[in-house]
């Protein structure tokens, strides 16, 4: 176990929000069709509002903050709130397109001791990434902003999303992630938009597709163990928790919502009206969450996976419950091993009368 | 007490994040990201580190009246711990006081979590 894992697991026990995901804006400017967000402003925090947060966080014991958005630099106070966080010794990463990131931007955020700065790289080539980003000119921006926060010394990830339109690419921007001398992760997750929309799941690369992802040594390491059948769960796994969401881990919108994670809409309270800590210790939403184990979930504590699957609490929430199955993680968990899981076999058992009779 | 020690002053680099979890203080370098974490005598060494506070005086004030320890051996061990982490260059160490602390004092005194 890794010292940060070990701190992971005390944080854990000690009921500690150690990671907040906060969103400062949802304003964007760039389009991209598998966005989840809505970009208008409905009234974000101001200023004030946020640094009062930010007081919050620390006192709550909060380690590590992701910036993140919509495009964290649209908002124009964003170097004062990065300063703000850094003087109150988060260790702060940041989410972006990086298409406002210039060479003193690059330069301040050194300055300011940022962890890690994630960019999303769509594609290699600029007709496919524009094309998603619906921003003419963004693939020759991001990947100018990387070089220069990559000259600064700063930890860069390309973050590279898989749909339908780029789902070939991921080779090309993995050599351009090598080019440019920085880390390089892929994610073939399209999630629902937060006002339950799920059309953009159309995005989604087929199941085929997944396969060869799962199958691919340059993206996976050691496929024969990536791919290998999951063991049978033991009572550790049956009493373990599906994930970090809720436990060490929150989300804050713009807007003072408080949910488990940026991928569970489930609204927990408002730090304008109520203390983060008050919230988190107390919010019945969360509660509920963190009394959820393994052995509770409806389906998958059936399931041969339950130990391995990626299961996305956030996501079996979308599809109706948070102790239900998320197909998504199913399919991943079929397409990685082979073996269907109890949702998907649940679903497509055949209908088998009860009483036949033969005259 | 000897003179050498009593020459030696800390303060903790503005380049690292930092927070108290259950007693213990988490530290990461910004520079690497190296991750660390410190003992409560170490943390006590860390809160104590102001720039202005002798290391002996630290030892002294905030140690030997904390934790059972005798103050040659508390003395030996802060300065095994500070030659490490100023090697890190997570803390600036100076023989005289550092007056420019680039971090002011409630920032890194983080409320106890939990």
């Amino acid at each position: 176990m890794s010292l940060i894992q070990e701190m992971s697991q005390r944080a854990l026990d000690l009921g500690v929000p150690m990671s907040v995901h906060f969103d400062i804006t949802y304003r964007c400017n760039e389009r991209c069709v598998h966005c989840y967000l809505d970009h208008d402003d409905h009234g974000e925090m101001t200023t004030a509002e946020i640094k009062r947060v930010l007081n919050e966080l620390a006192d709550a014991g909060t380690f590590f903050l992701t910036f993140s958005g919509g495009e964290v630099l649209m908002r124009r106070d964003f170097f004062e709130l990065l300063e703000y966080a850094r003087n109150l010794m988060f260790a702060v990463r940041i989410k972006t397109n990086a298409v406002m990131i210039g060479e003193s931007e690059a330069r301040r955020m050194l300055e300011l001791g940022v962890d890690q700065i994630q960019v999303s790289i769509y594609s290699h080539r600029p007709e496919v990434h524009d094309a998603i980003t619906k921003l003419p000119g963004s693939l020759r921006r991001s990947i100018e902003a990387i070089r220069f926060l990559s000259d600064q010394g700063l930890r860069v990830t390309i973050a590279n999303v898989l749909m339908t339109a780029n789902m070939h690419d991921h080779a090309g921007v993995q050599a351009l992630a090598r080019e440019l001398g920085v880390q390089y992760s892929l994610d073939p997750t399209i999630t629902p938009k937060m006002d339950g929309d799920r059309s953009i799941l159309n995005l989604r690369i087929p199941g085929s597709e997944l396969k060869g992802v799962f199958h691919n040594q340059a993206l996976v390491g050691n496929v024969e163990e990536f791919c290998a059948p999951p063991p049978a769960p033991d009572e550790d796994v049956m009493e373990g928790y599906p994930c970090s969401a809720g436990h060490t881990l929150a989300y804050i919108s713009p807007y003072g919502d408080v949910f488990p994670c940026v991928q569970f809409p489930l609204p927990s309270g408002n730090v304008r009206r109520q203390k983060f800590l008050d919230i988190w210790n107390h919010s019945s939403e969360l509660n509920e969450v963190r009394s959820i184990r393994a052995k509770d979930l409806t389906v998958c504590s059936t399931c041969s996976h339950v130990g391995t699957c990626t299961r996305c609490p956030g996501l079996a929430y979308m599809e109706g419950s948070m102790r239900g199955p998320s197909t998504a993680d199913c399919e991943k968990s079929f397409e990685r091993t082979g073996i269907p899981s109890a949702n998907m076999l649940r679903r497509t058992l055949p209908s088998v009368p009860l009483i036949q009779i033969q005259v | 007490m000897t003179e050498k020690h009593s020459a030696k002053y800390i303060a903790r680099s503005s380049a690292i994040a930092s927070r108290l979890l259950g007693g213990e203080m988490m530290i990461m370098s910004a520079v690497d990201s190296t991750f660390f974490t410190l003992n409560p005598v170490a943390t006590a060494i860390w809160q104590a580190a102001d720039g202005e506070t002798s290391l002996s005086d630290i030892v002294t004030h905030h140690i030997c009246t904390e934790f059972e320890v005798d103050t040659e051996t508390a003395l030996r061990d802060a300065e095994h711990f500070v030659e490490e982490f100023s090697r890190h260059g997570i803390l600036l160490v100076s023989n005289q006081p550092i007056e420019d602390h680039p971090i002011e004092d409630s920032a890194v005194s983080p409320t106890e979590a939990a």
